[in-house]
C-alpha cells in the first residue's frame, strides 16, 4: 500500500498549473512556515470566469495535489461554481487522501476562497 | 535503489538471516525445558548472551534479552526510578532531544511525581558532560543520555558523564541503540550501568534487542511471568532472533573500525556536496557525528515532499518535518538544536550503510540538489525570501 492513491501521486509530480500569474487580479495565500503549509493561488478572473490560474505551494505531497487539482477543478469555471468549490470535492477528485492529510485539501479551499475575495475587493463586486 | 536510511533500520546480514533461518527449524525447543532438545536451545540463548556480553565489555549476566530498544529503554528507566523512589530521591536528568522511548517514558514518571531536567543540547547537538554535573542534586537517582542522537548522529560524551554519575554514585543509563556496532561503547571504560541496544541497527532482525544491567542494579519488571532471563523479563525467550542479533553484532563489530574509516569519508564528501546548495545547513556537529549520519535543512522546501521525489529517483531517505512526524510539530531533535520551525520542516536524514559506495553518494548529492531546486521553484517562501520580502535564516 502506498502512502497516497495513484491521482495524489500523478498531481505531486506532475503538478497541473504551476507558478504565478504576473497580472493576476485575485490573490490568496494561506498556511504558515510554522507549521510547514503554504498555499498561494493566483486567479485571472475575466467576464465572471476563471480563465487562468496558477498556484505555488510549500508542503507536502499531499499539498502539492490538493493545490494542483483544486486548480484544475476551477479553471474555466464561472465564478459562482468556484464558490462552491469544497474541500471535499478535492479530496474525491484525487481519490480520497490520508486522514491526517485532509487539512492539505482544505488549505486548498481556503487559499482559492480568499483570492476569490481579494477579486471582489478589487473589482467591487459581488458574485452570486 | 540507494538504501540511505539505515538510522531507521538495517538490512539484515545474511549471517543473520542463515542463523535466524536454521534455528527456526532445528532449534525450535523451550529453553526452560529439561530435555535435550530443550537444552540445545538454552546453550544456544547463552551463548547469544556471551557473545553480545563481549561486544560491550559486559559478564553475560548482565544481558537482558527484550524486544527490542524501547522495551529496554523504558525497563532501563522503570528500573532506576523504581529504585530512587525507595530512596526518596525522584529527580532524573536527561537531555531535550533523547528517543521517544526515553522522553514518553520520563513524561509518564514525571506524572507520577519525579523531576525531570532535560539537559540543552546546544545549536552542535553535544550535551557538555559540566551541565551535567551541574544538575545533579542530592535527589538525582539517574542520568539517561543517549550515546548518539537518531536523527542528527551528534555523539554525546558518555565517557565523561558516566565517570561523573559513578563519582557522585548515580545510576547512568545510555540508550546506545544507534551506537553499537557502529562506535566503540564498552559499558566498563565508559562507567554504564544500564545500557540499551536493538538488534535492527546493526544488521540483525527486528523485534530483538537487549538490555544491560551492571551487576547490582535490581531491574524491575515490565513483563511478569516466568523466570526467564533471570526473572526479569518473562515469556519464552526468542532464540532464533536472539542469536540471529548475536551473529549480526559479533560481525558489524568485527568491521566495525574498517567500515567507520570508509564510512566517515563518503559521510564527508555527502556533506562537502549537500553544502554547495545555497541556504542549507548541517544539522549537529560537523566531526562528532555517527559515521554514516547526514543531517541537512533546505530552507524554502517542505520534507515530505523532498523524500517522495527522492524516492522516485530510488533513494530511501527521512526527514524530520512536521508531515512525516505525523504531528504538527516538526522533529524535536530539530527544535532542541535550535532550528525554528520554518527550517525544520525542511530537513534530510541520510543515514549511510556499510555498502554505500562514492558513486551512491555522488548520485545523492546531485538528485537531492535537483529535488530542492525544482521544489524551490514553486515555493511561496522562497519566492519571498528571493525577493526580499523575508529573510533568510540559513
Amino acid at each position: 500500500m502506498a502512502l497516497y492513491s495513484e491521482k495524489v501521486m500523478d498531481h505531486f509530480r506532475n503538478p497541473r498549473n504551476v507558478g504565478v500569474i504576473e497580472d493576476a487580479n485575485g490573490i490568496g495565500e494561506v498556511g504558515n512556515a510554522k507549521c510547514g503549509d503554504i498555499m498561494k493561488m493566483y486567479l485571472k478572473i475575466e467576464d465572471g470566469i476563471v480563465q487562468d490560474v496558477k498556484f505555488e505551494t510549500f508542503g507536502c505531497g499531499s499539498a502539492i495535489a490538493s493545490s494542483s487539482m483544486a486548480t484544475e477543478l476551477i479553471k474555466g469555471q464561472p465564478l459562482s461554481e468556484v464558490k462552491k468549490l469544497t474541500n471535499k470535492a478535492v479530496a474525491e477528485a484525487l481519490d480520497g487522501l490520508p486522514a491526517y492529510k485532509m487539512h492539505c485539501s482544505v488549505l486548498a479551499e481556503e487559499a482559492i476562497q480568499l483570492a476569490l475575495e481579494d477579486y471582489q475587493k478589487r473589482a467591487g463586486e459581488k458574485i452570486d | 535503489m540507494i538504501y540511505a536510511d539505515n538510522a531507521a533500520t538495517t538490512r539484515m546480514s545474511d549471517a543473520a538471516i542463515h542463523t535466524m533461518t536454521v534455528l527456526m527449524k532445528e532449534a525450535w525447543g523451550n529453553p526452560s525445558s529439561l530435555y535435550t532438545h530443550g537444552q540445545n536451545a538454552k546453550e544456544i540463548l547463552e551463548q547469544a548472551r556471551k557473545d553480545v556480553a563481549e561486544v560491550i565489555g559486559a559478564d553475560p549476566s548482565e544481558i537482558i534479552f527484550t524486544s527490542g530498544g524501547s522495551e529496554a529503554d523504558n525497563q532501563a528507566i522503570r528500573s532506576a526510578a523504581a529504585l530512587g523512589r525507595t530512596k526518596g530521591k525522584m529527580h532524573i536528568i536527561s537531555t531535550a532531544f533523547e528517543h521517544h522511548a526515553v522522553l514518553h517514558t520520563l513524561e509518564a514518571l514525571a506524572k507520577e511525581g519525579f523531576e525531570i531536567t532535560l539537559l540543552d543540547v546546544h545549536a552542535n547537538g553535544i550535551v557538555l558532560p559540566e551541565e551535567v554535573e551541574a544538575a545533579i542534586r542530592e535527589d538525582t537517582c539517574l542520568v539517561t543520555i543517549m550515546a548518539a542522537n537518531n536523527e542528527i548522529g551528534t555523539i554525546q560524551p558518555i565517557r565523561e558523564i558516566g565517570a561523573i554519575c559513578r563519582s557522585k554514585n548515580i545510576l547512568f543509563h545510555t540508550d546506545a541503540v544507534q551506537a553499537i556496532a557502529h562506535i566503540p561503547v564498552n559499558v566498563s571504560e565508559d562507567h554504564i550501568d544500564l545500557l540499551s541496544a536493538s538488534a535492527h541497527k546493526f544488521h540483525g532482525p527486528k523485534g530483538v534487542g537487549f538490555l544491560y544491567a551492571r551487576k547490582g542494579v535490581r531491574l524491575t519488571n515490565l513483563i511478569e511471568g516466568g523466570a526467564q532471563e533471570r526473572g526479569k523479563r518473562a515469556g519464552t525467550e526468542n532464540i532464533p532472533g536472539i542469536a540471529s542479533m548475536a551473529a549480526a553484532l559479533k560481525e558489524t563489530y568485527a568491521g566495525m573500525a574498517e567500515n567507520a574509516a570508509r564510512l566517515t569519508v563518503l559521510r564527508d564528501r555527502l556533506i562537502h556536496g549537500l553544502q554547495q546548495i545555497p541556504h542549507s545547513a548541517l544539522n549537529g556537529d560537523a566531526l562528532r557525528r555517527l559515521p554514516g549520519n547526514v543531517n541537512f535543512c533546505f530552507e524554502g522546501i517542505e520534507g515530505e515532499s523532498l523524500l517522495l521525489l527522492l524516492d522516485d529517483k530510488g533513494i530511501c531517505a527521512s526527514s524530520g518535518s512536521a508531515c512525516t512526524s505525523g504531528s504538527l510539530d516538526p522533529s524535536h531533535v530539530l527544535l532542541a538544536i535550535g532550528r525554528v520551525h520554518d527550517v525544520a520542516h525542511g530537513s534530510l536524514r541520510l543515514s549511510l550503510g556499510e555498502d554505500a559506495t562514492e558513486e551512491d553518494v555522488d548520485y545523492i548529492i546531485k538528485s537531492v540538489g535537483e529535488v530542492v531546486g525544482y521544489l524551490r521553484g514553486f515555493s511561496p517562501i522562497w519566492r519571498d525570501l528571493m525577493s526580499g520580502k523575508k529573510e533568510f535564516i540559513l
